[in-house]
């Protein structure tokens, strides 16, 4: 015991520490820059909601209103911005119970979204034209990764699809509902596009051939 | 929490305990550090005999470089001796040596070849100093290094062995610049664990220990192509101290190729390694002090992250690889693209980014400490060093480890 200097296990324990104040705080400081960033989410998903609500209460008043000026005015531009930002939480952020939370209401503002833009689509030549995806995790669904990399194709290629991602595992009353009314069931990957239920990987060509001409003529430059 | 997760915290936290521990060091005895370093040194009055042996093998090129700077060392002529010996060298270094046959201070010897420590316990049975050094016959010694190190041993009866501070000599490409960088670093971490009494090496080049260490516990011995490693560690066993003279610079000529690099460093970790569970006793044994509990565990941390971290990167490599192929098979070249769009959202703002960033700041320090301590000036290769290594050491760790397992002993050079 006599090799070791004067202050050997204070210095030991110094060090310790000092090595979990400075884990402490890098873990303070992480949950408070998370939380803010939550925040930002959540601020952009009340301007979402806030969007739909507008939307929705605009469109009953003015019935009337050109088909043009109704693609322009009444869906949200945020909505893919947010499911970003949403997906990029899921996969980072250090808070999962937040994560799902924000999840689920993102979740249900896209079927308020896809409400909208069917009511629109009805009175403006099918347009948007809507696709809801259901998928869950890839240890289950290997195509999903596969089918979500498709469907990602084609919203960077046609501006008049809207695409809709609902996540099976989330314990949603109104994504059980919408698969009830798709007949959508465990057979993952799931699309519905216009109404119509395809089940299983669908390739980028699948996509597109059922996609009517006045999509694929639109192409995003 | 997953079992990688932890992992990955566990060794990040270790990394960082052992970074600050140095930290905590450095400044509890930076004032001792800033004397030691200072140009104003005391002059000795007592100089004791010593003789420097230096092994040669096929070191035609050099050995007059190396011979020469020792007869230039600031001590008195008739207390300085060289021991030059020919490890049964293929080229002319034998030849090469003759000029130094009728030199008062030098005895030359030619050997069967037997390997670098067989060379030194003859020039060691030939010696009759009160201090022995070996000198690699590829290195350079500074004209003060030996009275530096000599002040040390008048200075403290306890001091048993002192190693020097080694530089990078005229560094010609990037693979030479980035090994001056870890060896200005080295010599931070060096000085440290001489303040813990914690070395593990007297490196080869210029290491001086009194004449009793080897009468107590022996001359070199085989060990795993790493001799200089494994004495410190029997100097440890035996409670014999271990200096490091800051100021007593010798230059030393470095691998200038990645295979011969790869081929040092390969011998390096597999003689700690081996030498370590040789030496398993020492571990984490309170009668070994600081060697035992930082020195030793801190060296196998580093290998474990090293080779973790690196399993890590390959990992995450090969799963963007079948990533990206697959989403090329899906959607094709096109439709692969990446997007650029900043936002502070997509910033890695969690903890453990942030402790390896503080990680980075810490061993960016080590090096700012290190130059400054061996008076070499810093440049932007310490950018390059972290770049260079962060892909070449893994390479040689991981195969360290895998001779290990294996038993394989690495080749010399």
């Amino acid at each position: 015991m006599k090799f070791f200097d004067k202050y050997k296990w204070s210095k030991y324990l110094l060090t310790l520490v000092l090595t979990t104040g400075i884990f402490a705080g890098a873990v303070f400081l992480s949950s408070y820059i998370n939380q803010r960033k939550l925040e930002n989410i959540r601020e952009l998903q009340d301007r979402v909601a806030t969007d739909i609500l507008s939307s929705e209460t605009q469109f009953d008043l003015v019935k009337d209103l050109s088909c043009e000026d109704v693609g322009n005015t009444y869906l949200s531009k945020d909505m893919s911005d947010l499911a970003e930002r949403v997906a990029y939480t899921e996969e980072n952020g250090t808070s999962p119970a937040d994560s799902l939370e924000l999840k689920k209401q993102y979740s249900i503002l896209q079927v308020k979204d896809f409400v909208i833009s069917k009511q629109i689509a009805e009175r403006c030549n099918n347009l948007p034209v809507t696709i809801l995806y259901f998928y869950t995790d890839k240890e289950s669904c290997p195509d999903c990764v596969k089918q979500g990399y498709v469907l990602d194709s084609i919203r960077k290629q046609y501006k008049n699809v809207r695409i809709y991602s609902f996540d099976t595992r989330l314990d949603l009353t109104t994504i059980k509902t919408l698969k009830e009314v798709y007949g959508i069931e465990d057979q993952l990957p799931a699309l519905v596009i216009d109404g119509i239920a395809l089940k299983g990987f669908r390739s980028v060509e699948d996509v597109k051939s059922v996609l009517p001409s006045s999509v694929t003529n639109a192409v995003v430059q | 929490m997953s079992l990688t997760s932890f992992a990955t915290y566990a060794i990040t936290f270790l990394a960082v305990y052992v970074q600050v521990f140095i930290l905590i060091t450095f400044f509890e005895r930076r004032k001792e550090l800033k004397e030691q370093t200072s140009d104003e040194r005391p002059p000795i009055t007592h100089f004791p005999s010593v003789t420097i042996i230096m092994p040669c093998w096929n070191e035609s090129k050099t050995v007059h470089g190396t011979v020469e700077s020792l007869l230039a060392l600031d001590y008195p002529k008739d207390k300085l001796f060289v021991i030059i010996v020919d490890d049964g060298s293929t080229d002319n270094t034998w030849e090469e040596m003759q000029i130094y046959k009728d030199h008062p201070q030098i005895k030359i010897y030619h050997t069967e070849n037997g390997g670098k420590h067989v060379a030194v316990n003859f020039g060691i049975d030939h010696a009759t100093t009160d201090l022995i050094g070996c000198l690699d016959a590829d290195s350079f010694v500074s004209s003060h290094a030996l009275i530096d190190m000599v002040r040390i041993f008048n200075n403290r009866p306890e001091v048993m062995a002192v190693a020097p501070t080694l530089i990078v000599h005229s560094p010609k490409n990037l693979l030479q610049w980035v090994q001056k960088v870890e060896y200005n670093m080295s010599v931070y971490l060096k000085k440290m664990q001489a303040f813990l009494n914690a070395i593990h090496v007297t490196p080869g080049p210029f290491s001086v220990f009194r004449k009793e260490v080897f009468e107590k516990i022996g001359k070199f011995k085989k060990a795993h192509g790493t001799e200089d490693q494994e004495i410190a560690y029997r100097m440890q066993e035996n409670h014999m101290r271990i200096e490091h003279c800051p100021t007593a610079y010798v230059y030393t000529v470095t691998p200038d190729t990645v295979k011969k690099l790869y081929i040092q460093r390969l011998r390096w970790i597999y003689g700690f390694i081996q030498n370590t569970v040789d030496y398993r006793r020492l571990m984490l044994n309170p009668k070994y002090g600081n060697f035992s509990f930082f020195t030793v565990p801190a060296g196998a941390i580093s290998i474990v992250a090293v080779v973790y971290l690196f399993s890590a990167t390959v990992y995450n490599i090969i799963v963007y690889i079948v990533e990206t192929v697959t989403r090329w098979s899906v959607v094709g070249f096109a439709g692969t693209m990446p997007t650029f769009q900043f936002d502070w959202l997509y910033i890695n703002t969690k903890a453990l980014g942030m402790v390896t960033i503080l990680l980075y700041a810490l061993v960016l320090t080590s090096m700012i400490i290190g130059s400054r301590i061996a008076k070499q000036k810093l440049s932007w290769h310490i950018i390059s060093y972290m770049l260079v290594y962060s892909v070449l050491a893994p390479l040689w760790l991981v195969r360290a480890v895998w001779n290990s397992i294996t038993s394989k002993q690495p080749k010399w050079r």
